[in-house]
């Protein structure tokens, strides 16, 4: 049962903004949050590629910034992985996992199955505090002694053991560590809650057959996640009982800063399995819902249903299931059994099949479609080409014999930031553009968004597409520089190039962030349904009301891809191009998109 | 001084921006309309910038390939290698098509069915038969690429018989420099650990141990014989790293606490691929790819290849452990 059944409470602010357990709410808290994270690791990128494209060049922002991370505007190396390994993690986790899923699953599971609220809205606030007081954990980590985790976002031991190894791995590796586990205990309380919601509260006639792709999508990740983070906590906790309690789950046969450690029998591959088991369904916590959200834009701003409905269900079932039997294909170099490193291939490379399903089945919605581009559809056949570019680079990266060789190289970076980091970007922005007026009662600027589209997409693939060659050439990640190595001296050009299509992005972002916040508080006024949507979200007023619906819940009758359907005449059914979920079946006529 | 300026000038854009919005959206209110509303007009520009950027993103690709196709790693230096290249060969010509052809089928869709006032889309909700045709095609594909891949990866793997003529050698780890030891004429390494090191004794070597005496233990560079398999041990001081050969499609994870291996057969001398890449200073190089610490971005060890003889003439020179 939702936990307020009077539409019109009265609050107080600080139960309305703060600890609010409204659930749009609560999405707008996830929203702001994860961007402003998203706008640090955004910052701590174009450093660093500062530094990789100039290497050793002195810059005034660098000094400014990082102050004594950095000695005349040069960053220290040790620094360098430190800025590294907390934009990875704060881009995977706190834009692309809590930003994008806690918005977006937090908006939408109500409104389109049609329920008063979450589940629980006190774990809901709970969801949310604990992701605000992981964030500042990490944040603060960014300021103590020895600087920041520096490990790499996948903090293996022993460097994240041993403080001696790097100084990173002192107070900041610990406060990373607490961090994380409080976020994935956010992770958790959050996941539960929209299984339980979309399970139990749906909508009279809400079949899970008439559910929208997206709450599909935000269904399968949350089972993902329950399934894999505490894994990663597991994981976690063994590593802080070696780092702080003197055991040996993961070191052994050491000699650090002139004696040998007391440690002995433990294995950092343990660790390895243990962080990928999580950390490969990671991949797909950031992708599901992304491609959950330019489904329904596809399908919506095309004016059809989207093509294969149950195809898309199954596609993402399996990849959910197969998500989990793959981590091996980031160990095939450590000297695992060759015949585990095979069967990781087979199923890795099984993935491919669903996925190339997806990408089909996107490109025939766009088929004979009437279609509008607004930023959000630009971003969504932007999301449909990202996934194709850095997916087929997976088939390289899946094969154990090829990955010898291109392993841990910049070929990784460029595949796994189109892949994923591309993929989830757009995903998430799409869905900004097109529930903005959902979120905020307001429109964003379609002329502003497009050229922010442009800049984007263009600065991203010249970003991330001349990283295959880096890694072609050889090109290990995680340097500081290439320039003490001969053999990449003729490569400093590619580099030089990146750095600037960086800067670029950098840029581009300002004008969205312009764009959300002058919008948010200054846009015109949203119609209740700008794009003529079906699904349920549509149906509710403008002003945001406690419960959703000043009244009862609307039934749902249909599947939400009723576009352009047309009667034996040859005429729209209902006189427009869109059949809302609350309008009734015609005598006669057959739902789920059967004619 | 410089950030008032830049806080000023900041303030002036973002105010001069509101301007323009504001009077773009009481113009577009005048027409009638809503500044949100996309007409079929401004829908069809971004089609066509779509189609645009589909030229523009093929043609980088291709400028990509002819610009630093050259940059790109030689041929392979050791004879698995060789199938390692063919199998990405295979690969690449499977992804590119599909890669270009996908591509185009997205944008000239998007571009040739941009919204028009008149026409009525197309209510095409599944297909059996299309869903299967591209499920099955994708499934066999796969299955050429991962019988293909697992045949090379077992050849890969295997260990070199140990009755076969081959070189040991152990390459060490630690933060941030590689030495190599070379088992000698017993063919054996001596035990080893942590435990003993001490002194001069860098990489713990187990001094009562017979086989340690002929160990042969090099820096800076190190060198490899042509056409003799050679049976690499991997060891590590402190943290992970990671021993990668590039030029010989070699790459195996240096872990504190467990023994890792690999092996190949070198099949062309340093001489030779100076040659091959018209470049007199080129040098095979062993590089650390796991992240290790401040220093990892600079951890390397040069490697020779040359022919059987001038090998043997070279390890001949080197001291032999218990002469140290
Ligand atoms: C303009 C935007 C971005 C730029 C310029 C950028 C650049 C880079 C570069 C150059 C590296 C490799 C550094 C190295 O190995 O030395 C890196 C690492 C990484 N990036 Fe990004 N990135 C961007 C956005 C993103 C996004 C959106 C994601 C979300 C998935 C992401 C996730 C990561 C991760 C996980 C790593 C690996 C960190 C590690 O090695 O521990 N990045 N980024
Ligand atoms: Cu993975
Ligand atoms: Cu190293």
């Amino acid at each position: 049962m939702s936990a307020h059944q009077h539409p019109h409470e009265e609050q107080d602010f600080l139960f309305k903004y703060v600890f609010s357990q409204d659930h749009k709410m609560i999405s707008k808290q996830f929203l702001i949050t994860g961007f402003i994270m998203g706008f640090i690791g955004l910052s701590m990128s174009t450093l660093f590629r500062l530094q990789l494209g100039f290497p050793g060049e002195s810059f005034w922002i660098i000094d400014f910034l990082l102050g004594s991370w950095a000695e005349n505007g040069v960053m220290l190396p040790d620094k360098y992985l430190a800025l590294v390994t907390m934009h990875g993690t704060i881009m995977v986790f706190f834009l692309l996992t809590a930003g994008l899923s806690g918005t977006f699953s937090n908006l939408l599971i109500p409104l389109q199955i049609g329920a008063r609220d979450m589940a629980s809205g006190f774990l809901n606030m709970l969801s949310y505090w604990f992701f605000f007081v992981s964030s500042v954990i990490m944040l603060i980590s960014l300021g103590v002694e020895g600087g920041a985790a520096s490990a790499g976002w996948t903090i293996y031991p022993p460097l994240s053991a041993l403080p001696q190894a790097i100084p990173g791995s002192g107070l900041g590796m610990t406060l990373w560590l607490v961090a994380m586990a409080i976020f994935i205990a956010s992770s958790l309380l959050g996941s539960l809650n929209y299984i339980v919601t979309i399970l139990n509260l749906r909508t009279k006639g809400m079949t899970m057959t008439r559910l929208p792709l997206t709450i599909w999508s935000f269904l399968i990740t949350a089972i993902v996640g329950v399934i894999s983070f505490p894994v990663l906590l597991a994981a976690a906790l063994l590593l802080v009982f070696d780092r702080s309690f003197g055991t040996s789950f993961y070191l052994s046969d050491i000699y650090i800063g002139g004696q040998v450690l007391e440690h002995a029998g433990g294995s950092p591959i343990l660790f390895e399995h243990l962080f990928w088991f999580l950390g490969h369904p990671e991949v797909y916590i950031v992708l599901l819902p992304a491609l959950g959200i330019t489904s329904e834009i596809v399908s919506t701003m095309s004016r059809k249903p989207i093509f294969g409905y149950r195809a898309m269900i199954t596609s993402m079932l399996a990849i959910g299931f197969l998500s989990a039997i793959v981590w091996g294909h980031h160990m095939f170099v450590t000297g695992m059994n060759p015949f585990l490193g095979a069967v990781f291939t087979f199923t890795t490379l099984l993935i491919a099949i669903p996925s190339a399903v997806k990408v089909f089945n996107y490109i025939t919605t766009l088929w004979k479609g009437n279609i509008k581009f607004s930023p959000a559809m630009l971003f969504s056949v932007g999301l449909v080409s990202t996934f194709i570019s850095g997916g087929l680079t997976g088939l390289i990266l899946g094969d154990s014999t090829l990955d010898i060789n291109v392993h841990d190289t910049y070929f990784v970076v460029g595949h796994f930031h189109i892949v994923m980091g591309l993929s989830g970007i757009f995903g998430m922005i799409a869905g900004v553009y097109h529930w903005f007026p959902k979120i905020f009662g307001r429109m964003l600027n379609n002329n502003l968004g497009n050229v922010h589209f442009w800049i984007t997409i263009v600065s991203a693939y010249g970003i991330f597409f001349p990283m295959h060659f880096l890694g072609l050439a050889g090109v290990p990640r995680r340097y500081y520089t290439n320039s003490e190595f001969p053999l990449f001296d003729n490569l400093f050009d590619i580099n030089t190039l990146i750095t600037w299509f960086a800067i670029l992005a950098f840029f581009g972002q300002l004008i969205f962030f312009f764009n959300f916040v002058y919008s948010a508080l200054r846009g015109p006024k949203a119609p209740q349904n700008p794009w003529k949507g079906n699904s349920l979200e549509w149906t509710t007023g403008v002003k945001h009301i406690h419960g959703n619906w000043p009244g009862e819940i609307p039934t749902v009758y249909r599947w939400p891809y009723d576009y352009s359907k047309l009667n034996d005449n040859g005429d729209y059914v209902t006189g427009e191009d869109f059949i809302p979920q609350t309008v009734p079946l015609a005598d006669g006529e057959k739902d789920g998109g059967e004619h | 001084m410089i950030a008032l300026v830049a806080i000023v000038a900041v303030l002036l854009v973002i105010a001069t921006a509101v301007q323009i919005l504001k009077i773009a959206e009481l113009r577009a209110t005048e027409s009638g309309k809503e500044i949100y509303e996309i007409s079929a007009k401004q829908s069809k520009a971004q089609a066509l910038l779509l189609m645009v950027f589909l030229v523009a993103y093929f043609g980088f690709f291709a400028w990509q390939v002819w610009k630093w196709g050259g940059l790109m790693l030689p041929v392979s230096a050791s004879e698995h290698g060789v199938g390692v290249d063919e199998l990405m060969n295979i690969t690449l010509w499977f992804i590119i098509p599909v890669f270009i052809i996908t591509h185009i089928f997205l944008f000239w869709f998007s571009y040739k069915y941009s919204f028009s006032e008149t026409r009525k889309a197309l209510f095409f909700s599944h297909s059996n038969k299309l869903e299967m045709f591209w499920t099955i095609i994708p499934s066999i594909a796969l299955t050429v690429l991962i019988l293909v891949g697992l045949s090379n990866w077992n050849k890969i793997m295997t260990p070199v018989a140990s009755e076969q003529e081959h070189i040991l050698i152990e390459v060490y780890g630690q933060q941030f420099s590689w030495t190599a030891r070379y088992a000698g004429k017993d063919g054996k390494l001596g035990r080893a650990s942590v435990e003993y090191i001490e002194g001069v004794n860098a990489l713990g070597i187990d001094i009562s141990d017979e086989n340690a005496k002929d160990d042969k233990i090099v820096k800076g560079e190190f060198h490899l014989p042509k056409g003799v398999p050679v049976q690499f041990v991997f060891r590590s001081q402190d943290v992970m790293h990671s021993a990668y050969m590039p030029h010989f499609r070699a790459q195996m994870n240096v872990v504190p606490g467990l023994k890792t291996q690999f092996n190949f057969i070198p099949t062309i001398t340093s001489e030779e691929m100076k040659k091959i890449t018209n470049n007199e200073n080129f040098e095979y190089i062993l590089l650390c790819n796991k992240i290790c610490g401040a220093a990892h971005y600079n951890m390397q060890m040069d490697i020779v290849v040359e022919s059987k003889e001038d090998f043997e003439k070279w390890l001949a020179e080197q001291k032999e452990f218990s002469a140290e």
